[in-house]
């Protein structure tokens, strides 16, 4: 399978009449924007602001982040089985506009939405301050239940990005990457000599804001199974999830899979990347029990040689975490592990939930339960007085100036676990 | 600036005072250098100076932890020290102990910057390594050359309040601390080096040494459940209505401890969850879900149990320390024990 992708550099976002991209400008037209989110009566009320790097803005509680993208050659459409079509992608060319964002907020639905800032300490830790965001707020129907105010939002998020993906259609890259997977046999053939490697992909589905889907199905009624890495590209991979937003998976992480871009850098040079391996993590004993099962299962059936196995959230996944680590170092598969930390706010507790001695090889995306001080924004975009109960914040977070003291879980994406960012933690 | 002044403690050995036959000998202060601490003098070359000595047998010191304690630590106050320095005790284990100790409280009830330093396995330091500083040295005192090495720069970095590097770096024993930092390269390319190094068999660096697990070996099975009071905790969340004691959705900092003699069943109207870290709509919809208080009612009422305990204690789970939970389950376990709890019901979520 081979896929182009095309990416278009965005410098700035603005408003305009005319929605479309030019000289590395993103122009939004607001209102028609706003109509298509308002499209779902079920939302209530809509508003659109711009963020971009450096300004004094914050945007809370955030549940997703998603970047604007479109086929331009190729079978199906971005986001299949949820907004495009359910055909496959992952092939053909797709256009990017890489450096902007649609980031959605709103009415908290659960604990556990995230914070953005667009300046300051905060801004270091979250890799979504470096985007020229449209950011949109909205709200549904009061009697709305939890479950369903979360997939509207979801869904409107995807629709933006959408809409503003659309405009790339037309627009020569800057820049075009190719990446090719070849079926595992003929891979095997080509690169006889590299050692062969396969990525775990850990998806989070322990349900209300921790779901993943996969092709549109809720990833906690899947078994583990097999994708060309390019599918994900595309937007077969949809983040329903944001709690304790330091290490979840926005749309915009799985979209930009480091450890996908990664396995591609080396490909062909240092080792055969032959695919990815997709599992849940499920709430129950029994459901770590299969798909860690099946997960070993397909690496040694591949015949690959090592895997590098990502994790989505922490804690009750630390399980599946080590059961996948451990089963397929049994099936003599060298694995590397990437986690992150609860160390405590001290930094001196126990990081895992769970361990394991043949985990040997971990990356760690850092101790998510460090404090930090987020200065007073001058603008704040959703709503900052969520700060004391979100996942991460404490009794009296949020001050009178309107800075605010948190762990780095409440910032999105500050210890992601797909190893997204430079961030890492160490013992003294 | 004048010098840094520098009280040093040794053991009864290292003062030349004698061995296992002198570990009896009491505290005793001496002033200027002795024994061990000459090689530290020369290593501080001039920038600090050992002023005074304390000295005291090991077997005294251990056998009269109190007593001993409060008198090295006036003779140590009375010299008004910049900086403390306790052996290095290398593999002594008893000097190890009082090493730790005398450091540990110098830090903490003087203030005073303080260190010690021994070999890895000497007792004293999975004792301490989590309070001080503690050097890492060879396990005799023909290892006294490297021990000056580690020790006299580090003892100057903590007087003068310099960033103290990593273990490796400086060359003390690892405290256990995590602490946060920036790499060059992002994680995802960091796994992909690591993945090389380890499929070619080379050396690579774990970023997080996998801990030593603390497991719990289940109590046994009480035998007569009808005359039991059963009480439940939780790291579910379940709090009364409005989480009075506003216990954090995630990283909790407290327990609650709540009524329940009034309750048969929870509901929505009367409890919820504070729990961030899972889908709560069914918790909320009924907290029975995760602390069944229906069910032990109704075992209570056909004399299954004897009795359900009067309070429940509750905490989240979501992104709690470990060495929180510890501390919450070691008040609730005194607790439990002071009200005749015979088994409790532990649920997570």
């Amino acid at each position: 399978m081979h896929l182009e992708l095309g990416n278009i550099f965005i410098k700035d976002v603005q408003f305009a009449e005319k929605t479309h991209v030019k000289d590395g400008v993103l122009y939004v037209n607001k209102e028609e924007l706003e109509a298509l989110i308002r499209e779902d009566d079920h939302i209530t009320d809509v508003s659109i602001d711009l963020a971009r790097p450096g300004e004094s803005v914050r945007i809370t509680p955030v549940k997703d982040v998603i970047e604007p993208r479109v086929k331009v050659e190729g079978e199906g459409d971005i986001f299949p089985g949820v907004i495009g079509k359910v055909n496959q992608v992952g092939s053909g060319r797709t256009h990017v506009l890489k450096g902007a964002a649609v980031v959605t907020t709103g009415r908290i639905v659960g604990f556990q939405e995230g914070i953005i800032d667009m300046t300051g300490p905060g801004a270091e830790y979250t890799p979504f301050s470096k985007l020229n965001n449209v950011v949109i707020t909205m709200d549904v129907k009061e009697e709305i239940l939890q479950h369903a105010h979360e997939e509207i939002l979801r869904l409107a998020g995807l629709k933006a990005a959408l809409y503003l993906g659309e405009a790339a259609k037309e627009v020569e890259p800057d820049e075009v990457k190719s990446y090719e997977t070849l079926p595992l046999l003929k891979s095997v053939e080509k690169y006889p000599d590299l050692p062969k490697v396969a990525y775990v992909q850990m998806l989070q589905s322990q349900g209300l804001l921790h779901d993943t889907y996969v092709y549109g199905v809720d990833a906690k009624k899947t078994l583990s199974t097999f994708m060309y890495p390019t599918e994900i590209m595309d937007g077969a991979i949809i983040s329903g999830n944001c709690v304790s937003a330091c290490d979840k998976n926005t749309t915009y992480h799985h979209l930009n899979n480091p450890v996908v871009a990664d396995l591609f850098e080396k490909h062909g040079k240092e080792l055969n990347f032959v695919g990815v391996i997709i599992t849940n993590e499920n709430v129950y004993l029994a459901d770590k029990v299969r798909s860690s099962d099946w997960a070993s299962k397909l690496a040694e059936y591949l015949g690959v040689d090592g895997v590098i196995i990502s994790q989505e959230g922490f804690g009750n996944p630390d399980t599946d975490l080590i059961m996948n680590c451990v089963k397929i170092e049994d099936k003599g598969i060298k694995t590397v592990i990437i986690t992150d930390e609860y160390a405590g706010r001290d930094g001196a507790s126990q990081s895992l939930a769970d361990a394991d001695a043949k985990a040997d090889a971990v990356v760690t995306g850092g101790n998510a339960n460090e404090v930090i001080e987020l200065p007073p924004m001058d603008k704040v975009i959703g709503d900052v007085s969520v700060a004391n109960v979100i996942a991460g914040g404490f009794d009296g977070s949020l001050r009178e100036d309107g800075s605010i003291v948190v762990e780095l879980q409440a910032i999105t994406g500050a210890t992601n676990e797909l190893g997204f960012n430079k961030m890492s933690a160490k013992g003294f | 600036m004048s010098k840094i002044k520098v009280v040093h403690y040794i053991n009864q050995f290292f003062a030349g005072i004698g061995g296992e036959e002198k570990a009896h000998v009491e505290p005793e202060l001496r002033e200027g250098v002795v024994g061990p601490g000459m090689a530290l003098n020369a290593g501080f070359k001039g920038e600090a100076e050992i002023v005074a000595t304390v000295i005291c047998g090991d077997s005294y010191f251990n056998e009269n932890l109190e007593e001993a304690q409060k008198t090295i630590l006036e003779m140590i106050k009375s010299q008004e020290p910049d900086l403390f320095i306790a052996g290095p005790a290398f593999n002594a284990g008893r000097y190890g102990v009082a090493c730790g100790t005398i450091t540990a409280a110098v830090q903490d009830e003087l203030g005073i910057p303080a260190l010690t330093g021994m070999y890895e396995e000497n007792p004293g330091v999975d004792m301490f390594r989590k309070e001080i500083y503690i050097a890492a040295t060879r396990d005799s005192a023909a290892g006294m050359r490297q021990a000056v090495q580690v020790m006299v720069p580090l003892a100057l970095k903590l007087v003068n309040n310099e960033e103290i590097g990593s273990p490796e770096e400086e060359g003390y024993h690892p405290k256990g601390i995590r602490k946060n930092f920036f790499t060059e390269q992002r994680g995802s390319a960091r796994a992909v080096d690591m993945l090389l190094k380890k499929l070619k068999g080379e050396e690579f660096v774990t970023e997080f040494p996998m801990p030593d697990f603390d497991r719990v070996e289940p109590a046994a099975a009480l035998k007569d459940l009808s005359k039991a009071k059963i009480a439940i905790v939780t790291s579910g969340g379940i709090v009364p209505k409005g989480n009075p004691d506003h216990i954090e959705s995630s990283s909790a900092s407290k327990y609650g401890e709540y009524d329940i003699s009034g309750f048969d069943n929870l509901t929505a109207e009367t409890h919820e969850t504070a729990h961030g870290g899972y889908d709560p709509v069914y918790a909320n919809l009924d907290a029975d879900r995760v602390i069944p208080v229906d069910v032990l009612r109704q075992y209570e009422k056909e004399g299954k149990i004897g009795e359900l305990h009067r309070y429940f204690y509750t905490t989240v789970g979501n992104g709690t320390a470990v060495a929180s939970s510890k501390a919450f389950s070691e008040e609730i376990g005194q607790k439990l024990i002071d009200d005749g709890v015979d088994a409790v019901i532990l649920t997570s979520t």
